[in-house]
């Protein structure tokens, strides 16, 4: 017996030119709102981007992005459709607003689905939302998309970090592509994060402040991009990716 | 269509499988259809035709339909799936998705969300049978 959808994946992400997981081992650090943003800035930037929410039991993008009413298109697979500018995929056009129990074997059923059915088309990057910690999604990103670029988000918090160094070092173990680290809602001024990143020779990509402005822009993707939050990954995904 | 998305995956995989058993023509795909997936039979059928490659040009395409089965895992009650059961809109999220049956469906006994796919999710190759070059 054999499954037939895997063979497709790798065709269907063959004109994607860079793809980043935005993950981190720990729920709450703010994964939805870098990668949402990270894709929007890019977009915005002109190049082509996609948008890939795998977090299936607690999708949040579209709630950051303010995106409803859309749907993909059946064109010899599923075309995502194109919203502020970004393809955007979902499992909520499935399941609507309905909670969507999985267990690990229908995850990765669905996520194997997704991806083979999902017809990108060109793209400069895909930005996959990740759920929380290293369980079945990142090992099935790591088995199934080779390529994948990992940016990782924190928080200050050592309790969140104690989680975030393993996933680190995890991925390190297995020569997995680290793009680097993010320490969102920073309030004070430790270096602690900073240092342990760097001693692991990773890029540390910078800290967003914590933003108590941000909640009021969420579902306007126009406010987001002028909020502390959304300035600061800007200036770092202009540093740090290389965008021609 | 959808179907058609899963169709180029039976092709390409059943050419990956002659390419590692070192057959030169396939002369038959046999395809397991789970009934969860709803997948349209005529039409899978007609982009299997479409998008066959030269070593399938003469193969036979056997498809075979496996009654989709639910296993509770809270109380352990079994039952079958009954499409009709359900409104256009959880069909076709399912037909996509069949994972997405958590959200829509639930034991009939004991009403937990929690249960398996004991059979029927979807499309699969049980075997792919063709001719080497000295046969």
């Amino acid at each position: 017996m054999s499954d037939p959808r895997v063979s497709l994946i790798s065709e269907r992400l063959r004109n994607i030119h860079r793809i980043i997981a935005v993950s981190s081992g720990k729920g709450g650090v703010g994964k939805s709102l870098v990668a949402s943003v990270l894709a929007l800035t890019l977009a915005r930037r002109g190049v082509k981007v996609g948008l890939f929410d795998i977090d299936f039991t607690s999708p949040a993008s579209h709630v950051i992005l303010g995106i409803s009413g859309a749907q993909p298109k059946e064109k010899k697979g599923i075309v995502p459709p194109v919203v502020h500018g970004l393809k955007y995929m979902s499992i909520i056009y499935y399941a609507r607003d309905r909670a969507s129990p999985l267990r690990g074997a229908d995850f990765s059923n669905a996520l194997i689905e997704l991806l083979a059915v999902t017809v990108w088309g060109k793209l400069d990057f895909l930005v996959i939302d990740m759920p929380p910690g290293i369980s079945d999604a990142t090992l099935d990103i790591l088995r199934l998309i080779r390529r994948a670029e990992f940016l990782v988000v924190t928080t200050p918090s050592r309790l969140a970090f104690e989680t975030v160094r393993k996933f680190i070092d995890l991925l390190l173990e297995l020569n997995v592509p680290v793009l680097g680290v993010i320490e969102n809602m920073k309030m004070t001024n430790s270096n602690f994060i900073r240092r342990e990143v760097e001693k692991r020779s990773v890029k540390f990509w910078g800290e967003i402040p914590f933003d108590k402005n941000l909640e009021e822009s969420i579902g306007n993707a126009e406010k987001l991009l002028s909020t502390e939050f959304g300035k600061a990954l800007k200036r770092m995904t202009t540093e740090n990716l290389d965008l021609g | 269509m959808h179907e058609w998305a899963l169709a180029e995956a039976v092709v390409r995989t059943a050419s990956q499988i002659a390419e590692e058993k070192g057959l030169t023509e396939i002369t038959e795909v046999n395809i397991r259809l789970g009934e969860l997936q709803q997948v349209d039979a005529e039409i899978f059928k007609f982009a299997l035709s479409q998008l066959k490659t030269q070593k399938l040009a003469e193969a036979k395409f056997n498809i075979r339909k496996a009654k989709a089965k639910l296993r509770c895992r809270a109380c352990n009650y079994e039952w079958a799936f009954f499409k009709d059961d359900l409104d256009e809109d959880a069909k076709e999220a399912i037909h996509f998705v069949p994972e997405v049956a958590h959200a829509f469906l639930k034991c009939p006994k004991c009403g937990s969300h929690d249960f398996e796919v004991v059979s029927g999710r979807g499309v699969w190759i049980e075997s792919v049978k063709g001719l080497k070059s000295h046969e």
